[in-house]
């Protein structure tokens, strides 16, 4: 299992690295929607539970692009196939491609979040950092979690640009809440608060019953 | 279900500060809570589709989630009209019921879309199964993260049923409840019953186009369903 998972993650990533086809993508668009957001919204900085906002908003959507090509490979190229040939655990593909997803995901805040330091946050960087850092992680999960579901199910129907948002989104909206509600006391004006513990446990719950559901349901949407 | 209307005309006492709107409660907040058991029964069924893999629990699945989407759009509009008669507002945005039903109702009204999308039947059934069996399990926890990052504003009528509600209206409140309830299982039993007669009477018509055409060597050879 582990080795499965290790072999399929290191395919995935090494593809990455050689097309560059999500997560340069997936960076340029968050960059592009803080400009957006500043034109958007008249201001020229932002802080508290609008900025919280707009860097989760931003970051769900910068995933939704990721979640859009995770199997397009696999589906185009016969992927799919290959893997159910081979004497592997099928939650293998769940497990590698929600890593995976969860690397792109960390790799473009690496880009986005001190973009969106630079050009919109009013306070500055300050020392809120490693609490930043663990809600990123946590939504990250989630998202990749959900993402990988929302792709593998969409993968096989004829308008997969169309049902992934539709469906990923709605889903999505209690880890944009939780994770939001966790980081507006980082972005203060008047300096970052403690982080309320409160969020990230409604966040760790909720990456802790999707990861179960997707483990359960995985197996249904790969037999063919 | 007539009773409860006769209940909810004549029996209730009309509330204090909002008169004769409020009895659109009696229609709206059952109507919402079937609506959510609908989406959630859907769920069950569907878990039993993928455990079974008989298309008929997909069927059952798929009947009772249109029927829910449908009441889910009964609620948001009955919803609207009380909140624009009682809070002067069409749609309140501090309101975690209100919100997260939003959510709920958006979410589900992908389900279609989804089984339209997917061209081969037998595919088209399993991953159905697997969005509902999701979105079933996402329906109670929606509605506790989202109830969690708002403050309460709604009149808990079902939470302090002590305090809450006098007892004529809390009978006809149950009454309604009831009703609904009857209403949505004879409407997805009727339904049910639609879709087979449909299914046997395509079949029937099949076969014998089939005769017409050819020898008839697949008389026999109707699904199942």
């Amino acid at each position: 299992m582990r080795r499965t998972v290790g072999a399929l993650l290191a395919k995935d990533l090494a593809v990455e690295l050689r097309t560059r086809e999500s997560v340069p993508a997936m960076a340029l668009f968050s960059v592009t929607t803080y400009v957006i957001f500043h034109f958007g919204l008249d201001r020229d900085r932002i802080d508290g539970d609008l900025a919280s906002g707009v860097l989760w908003v931003t970051v769900l959507f910068a995933a939704i692009l990721g979640v859009n090509r995770l199997f397009v490979a696999e589906h185009e190229q016969g992927g799919f196939d290959g893997f159910l040939l081979a004497p592997v655990d099928r939650t293998a593909l769940l497990v590698a491609k929600a890593l995976g997803l969860f690397c792109y995901l960390c790799v473009v805040e690496v880009v986005a979040v001190p973009a969106f330091v630079v050009l919109l946050l009013g306070p500055g960087p300050g020392q809120a950092l490693p609490e930043l850092v663990l809600v990123l992680a946590a939504a990250n999960a989630g998202i990749a979690i959900v993402g990988t579901l929302v792709a593998a199910l969409a993968i096989q129907t004829r308008a997969r640009d169309l049902i992934v948002p539709l469906v990923a989104l709605p889903l999505l909206v209690p880890v944009v809440l939780a994770a939001a509600e966790a980081t507006t006391p980082l972005f203060l004006q008047e300096g970052a608060e403690a982080l309320p513990a409160r969020w990230l446990a409604v966040l760790g719950l909720y990456d802790l019953l999707f990861a179960l559901i997707a483990y359960a349901v995985f197996d249904f949407l790969l037999e063919d | 279900m007539s009773t409860a209307l006769a209940l909810v005309f004549f029996f209730a006492p009309l509330d204090a500060d909002q008169g004769f709107v409020q009895k659109i409660f009696y229609v709206h907040v059952p109507m919402g809570i079937v609506a959510l058991c609908g989406f959630v029964a859907g769920g069950i069924f569907a878990i039993m589709h993928l455990r079974s893999g008989d298309p008929r629990w997909d069927m059952r699945s798929y009947v009772a989630i249109h029927l829910a989407i449908v009441l889910a759009v009964g609620v948001l509009v009955t919803g609207s009209i009380w909140a624009r008669a009682s809070w002067g507002h069409w749609w309140v945005w501090d309101e975690p019921m209100l919100v997260s039903f939003l959510i709920v109702f958006l979410l589900y009204a992908t389900y279609t879309p989804l089984r339209f999308s997917i061209e081969d039947k037998e595919k088209q059934a399993r991953y159905a199964s697997v969005f509902a069996i999701v979105a079933g399990a996402f329906v109670p926890l929606n509605f506790a993260a989202v109830r969690m990052a708002q403050n309460f504003v709604h009149p808990e009528t079902l939470g302090t049923t002590t305090g809450g509600m006098p007892d004529k209206m809390l009978l006809t409140f149950f009454v309604a409840l009831v009703g609904m309830t009857l209403l949505f299982i004879t409407l997805w039993k009727f339904e049910m019953a639609a879709k087979h007669a449909r299914f046997r009477l395509r079949a029937l018509r099949r076969s014998l186009a089939g005769e017409d055409e050819f020898v008839p060597i697949g008389r026999s050879a109707a699904p199942g369903l």
